[in-house]
């Protein structure tokens, strides 16, 4: 694979795909999508098994300096592998998702998609700061014509909200990166993140880019935007928003606040705690009292996210993996519980939970594929989700037990909203006549479900497959975070004459190893 | 006596002034008909006069003992003055033709207009500042109530007269401040006399001449006729003031900030900082209300100038390339998007102004709609159109000057500019249909409409070119 442009290519391929179908008609487009689509996951795949597990950090590096001031500059590692993976792996469902629920200006749409597709993975490859923020911030504009165009009732309120929104978070990370540029004397991502930056101004530096990944993410309290883009967007979109569109303030913080920022983030970890335990129990609190589908599964992303921050700012590889392995996770899960919305959704036109009920009963296949995604989203053993939090809260737990504490009591009140969720739509008596009249899935449904079921129950079971080839690329960060990661507030009590604790630590500890 | 390497210099305002006076008499004799012929020449003498900027920036930079110069910033801003004009008069026929008052008048007054524009650019003495101003002004007034029928275009020409009157009078008085108080009219000598501390007296010729400028330049608080002129005046016209008008201002403004107010640098960043501040956030407010969408167009040229003069204030090299590359990015778009402003016919294809008359435009025009779409995208400075890049610069300009608190303050209000910019796009993308526009726009309409949005989305491959360019033309102010 040397010096081949994989990673050009798999950018070209959809931006190719997207400008041909802005000139051909809808049952075109919708081909040309699915097979744009489906050639990048065949690129991703070639890129998986090229990728050299623990050989270089950086690998199928590309460098162009052609816009003056910052080079098309692409270069992957593990994490950002994992994370592109998973783009390529949902792009051709969200294009199945939309095969018949997109009526109108059908082109166009596929047109967004693809050109979604081309951004994101430009933002998980790209090696040069500026090209990153450009990429980054691009992805504001297919996705605010697909909220706004093919949205809901209240589309235009919600597509405003999130463009504005994200606008106002990332415009300031814009000013903190010119002033990293002309310090450090170099876009180059690398080099960025080995640059040490005065303490003080880290602090500065850091709240400029928190502002962006927190709204990106979404953090508490700046979460508001996601509930109502979620709601108004079409399945589709709510499957990319969810499934990699948050992802991207996750691999923000991985990438730039805790590689060059280290001393700034350990200062300021007790904010990222503190709001992300109010955001489990507060978030995982307002999702049980949804009388809306898209609407609880929009807070459920808020809670987990929450988990995969904690994960991220316990500074050791436990959490960080496992935050990794929360994003991959909810990253599936999430995305199919927004399609098996948008398969009621597409039959009755309602996401009112109350008008569905006894699904199990006329729906069985769906309802097999609904529990299995719930029992994910709870985090049960052998599915994705349980991995990651395991690890996350493991991982927190050395660093701050009070925040392990809280933050597992959304595991908690995660199975309640979401088995009371599935216990009002799948159990119970079927009330409503029409409801009870649907039909099951659909060949082409359960070709979108199956897929994403496979590598739930895979994540679950050998993990192994997803964290090698990030294990190399967390453990420099965590080498890079030790200087000035916070003591644990758990390890304090090692070696006080209490075996007992300490016996408890190390077996946790050794637990942890093990995965 | 006089050089002739000092008239090679001014070749290319020769060049203008020949061609303006020929096709005058050519238009005085041959009437109405002679307007298609007129219209073409003008763009011919224009181009010839682009050519002669290099025979010009050879026998440069200092021209008749410094009331001229011919440097590397005047070249660029008059190659970028000389376009737009030249974009100005081939929008125009199209429109004039819709209400049988295609007059052969128009291209001859921007030529003049240039003139006095490119003169703008290469003053190197108050008294080039001054006459160079007028010129461009009395053009622009007669342009604006070119229309003289319609109400609306008399009362922006009147406005504009007026107000504009007031301002020249206010940057006169300046002028003779700073001169009476240093004792000369040549920016450089005018940079010496300061160079000992600036006393009271030079500071108020300061304050009053810039408080001059930033009314050509419309910038808060100068910026009130803005609106008025920018609805009331002629589409084809408010193009034009919406271009190469506001680069010859900045231009004007930045060499006399750089070369004769230098030593003063500390007094003029305070007000320019404010005056950018001020533009900025009230650009972006006063615009969200407007349903006219030239008025829209005026209140963000208001906001653009705001951005621009962020470069100024970092006072810099890096700055002042920064906001010569602002204004011409700013120009490909402004020029872009009045040439989808004059594709707003009514089946009868007379042209309509409302926002709302955009509803549902991408259902009918697609081509039309995605170039609106592009301009205004870049114009909110979403990356990856180029208006992202223009902004870039100007910001990072700022930063490596230590003002970053400046440049959080303008990149946060930008995101107000935001919203207006995508009611636009909302209204053309996301509302229902309401009447259609004519359904094909003309051609050189759609050929200028293309260029712009081809410069627009690739942008970024100019960027090497443009660095360059923009940097040696800042290299030869400092």
């Amino acid at each position: 694979m040397d010096g081949f442009p994989i990673l050009s290519l798999m950018m070209a391929v959809p931006m190719a795909g997207a400008i041909a179908c802005l000139f051909a008609g809808a049952n075109g487009a919708r081909w040309i999508a699915l097979i744009a689509t489906l050639v990048d996951l065949v690129l991703g795949i070639v890129l998986w098994a090229n990728f050299d597990q623990g050989g270089l950090q950086w690998q199928f590096q590309e460098y162009h300096p052609i816009f003056g001031r910052f080079a098309w500059a692409l270069g992957i590692d593990g994490i950002a592998l994992m994370l592109i993976a998973l783009t390529v792996f949902l792009m051709p469902i969200c294009i199945g998702a939309s095969w018949q629920a997109i009526t109108k200006r059908v082109g166009e749409y596929m047109a967004a998609f693809l050109f979604m597709e081309v951004l994101m993975i430009g933002v998980f490859a790209a090696q040069d700061l500026y090209l990153f923020y450009v990429m980054f911030e691009a992805g504001l504009i297919p996705m605010y014509l697909i909220i706004g165009i093919w949205g809901g009732a209240d589309r235009i309120y919600a597509s405003y909200k999130f463009f504005l929104y994200t606008l106002l978070g990332s415009v300031l990370m814009l000013i903190a990166m010119m002033w990293m540029v002309h310090e450090a004397g170099t876009t180059e991502i690398p080099a960025l993140m080995a640059y040490d930056f005065d303490p003080q101004v880290q602090t500065w530096l850091f709240l400029a880019f928190f502002a962006s990944f927190a709204v990106k993410m979404p953090m508490w309290p700046v979460h508001t935007w996601l509930p109502d883009a979620h709601v108004q967007a079409p399945t589709a979109g709510s499957v990319i928003l969810a499934g990699v569109l948050l992802k991207m303030g996750g691999y923000g913080f991985i990438r730039f606040s805790l590689p060059m920022f280290p001393e700034a983030s350990a200062q300021l970890a007790w904010l990222v705690w503190g709001l992300s335990m109010v955001a489990v129990v507060y978030t995982s609190l307002v999702a049980l009292v949804q009388s809306d589908m898209k609407k609880l599964i929009a807070y459920s992303s808020v809670a987990h996210m929450a988990i995969v921050t904690v994960g991220l700012f316990a500074f050791n590889q436990a959490g960080i993996e496992g935050a990794m392995m929360v994003m991959l996770g909810h990253g599936l899960v999430s995305g199919a519980l927004f399609l098996c919305v948008g398969v009621i959704y597409d039959r009755l036109h309602t996401r009112e939970i109350n008008r569905y009920g006894g699904l199990s009963i006329n729906m069985p296949k769906y309802a097999v594929l609904f529990l299995l995604f719930t029992m994910a989203s709870v985090g049960l053993p052998g599915t994705s989700n349980f991995v990651g939090e395991f690890l996350s809260l493991m991982g927190i737990y050395q660093a701050s037990s009070w925040v392990a504490l809280v933050c597992t009591t959304g595991i908690i009140l995660g199975a309640a909203y979401m088995l009371y969720l599935y216990r009002r739509i799948a159990y119970g008596e079927q009330v409503n006549a029409d409801a009870a009249a649907m039909p099951d899935l659909s060949a082409r449904e359960i070709a979108l479900l199956a897929p994403i079921a496979a590598a739930v129950l895979w994540m679950g079971v050998y993990p192994e497959s997803f964290l090698a080839p990030m294990r190399s690329d967390i453990r420099a960060l965590e080498a890079r975070l030790a200087p000035a990661a916070p003591a644990g507030d758990s390890q304090i009590k090692m070696g006080a004459p209490k075996p007992a604790g300490e016996g408890h630590h190390e077996e946790a500890a050794a637990h942890g190893e093990a995965h | 006596m006089i050089e002739s390497a000092s008239l090679l210099a001014v070749l290319p305002e020769l060049i203008l002034t020949a061609g303006g006076l020929v096709l005058m008499l050519v238009a005085a004799w041959g009437g109405e008909a002679s307007s298609r012929v007129v219209h073409w020449l003008s763009v011919l003498t224009l181009a010839l006069a682009g050519i002669a900027l290099s025979t010009s920036l050879a026998n440069g930079p200092v021209a008749f003992d410094g009331l001229v110069r011919a440097d590397a910033f005047s070249a660029f801003a008059k190659a970028m003055i000389y376009a737009a004009a030249a974009a100005a008069i081939l929008l125009a026929p199209r429109y004039f033709r819709t209400d049988g008052k295609e007059r052969p008048e128009y291209p001859v007054l921007i030529l003049f207009s240039a003139i006095g524009m490119g003169m703008m650019v290469s003053a190197g003495d108050l008294l080039t500042l001054y006459v160079g101003l007028e010129m461009q002004s009395l053009a622009a007034y007669v342009l604006a109530s070119f229309m003289r029928q319609d109400v609306r275009s008399s009362e922006a020409g009147l406005k504009y007269f007026v107000l504009g009157s007031l301002a020249s009078g206010i940057l006169l008085y300046g002028a003779a401040l700073l001169y009476g108080f240093t004792g000369t009219t040549a920016f450089d000598g005018i940079a010496v006399a300061m160079g000992d501390g600036v006393s009271n007296g030079e500071l108020f010729g300061m304050v009053f001449l810039l408080a001059g400028l930033a009314f050509k330049m419309s910038a808060v608080p100068f910026h009130m006729w803005t609106p008025d002129v920018y609805e009331g005046a002629p589409t084809p016209v408010t193009t034009f003031f919406g271009s190469a008008p506001k680069v010859a201002a900045m231009g004007l403004s930045v060499r006399v900030a750089i070369e004769a107010l230098g030593p003063a640098g500390l007094d003029w960043q305070q007000i320019v900082i404010f005056v950018a501040l001020a533009s900025i956030i009230l650009g972006a407010v006063a615009a969200i209300g407007q349903t006219n969408i030239k008025r829209l167009m005026a209140y963000s040229s208001i906001n653009n100038v705001g951005f621009a003069l962020i470069g100024l204030a970092a006072g810099t090299p890096a700055g002042v390339a920064a906001t010569m590359s602002y204004m011409a990015i700013y120009v490909v778009m402004t020029i872009g998007a009045f040439a989808c402003i004059l594709q707003m016919r009514d089946g009868q294809g007379r042209p309509v102004e409302t926002i709302a008359s955009l509803a549902g435009l991408s259902q009918s025009r697609k081509g039309l709609a995605a170039a609106f779409a592009i301009f205004m995208f870049s114009m909110a400075g979403i990356p990856p159109l180029f208006g992202f890049w223009a902004k870039f610069l100007v910001f990072d300009a700022a930063v490596a000057a230590d003002l970053t608190a400046l440049a959080a303050f303008g990149i946060a209000a930008s995101v107000i500019g935001a919203f207006y910019y995508l009611k636009v796009i909302k209204t053309i993308y996301f509302d229902e249909p309401a009447a259609a526009y004519e359904a094909k726009g003309g051609v050189i309409e759609n050929i200028i409409l293309t260029a712009c949005a081809v410069v627009i989305v690739f942008g970024y491959l100019l960027n090497p070119a443009l660095d360059a360019v923009s940097a040696a033309a800042a290299a030869s102010l400092f």
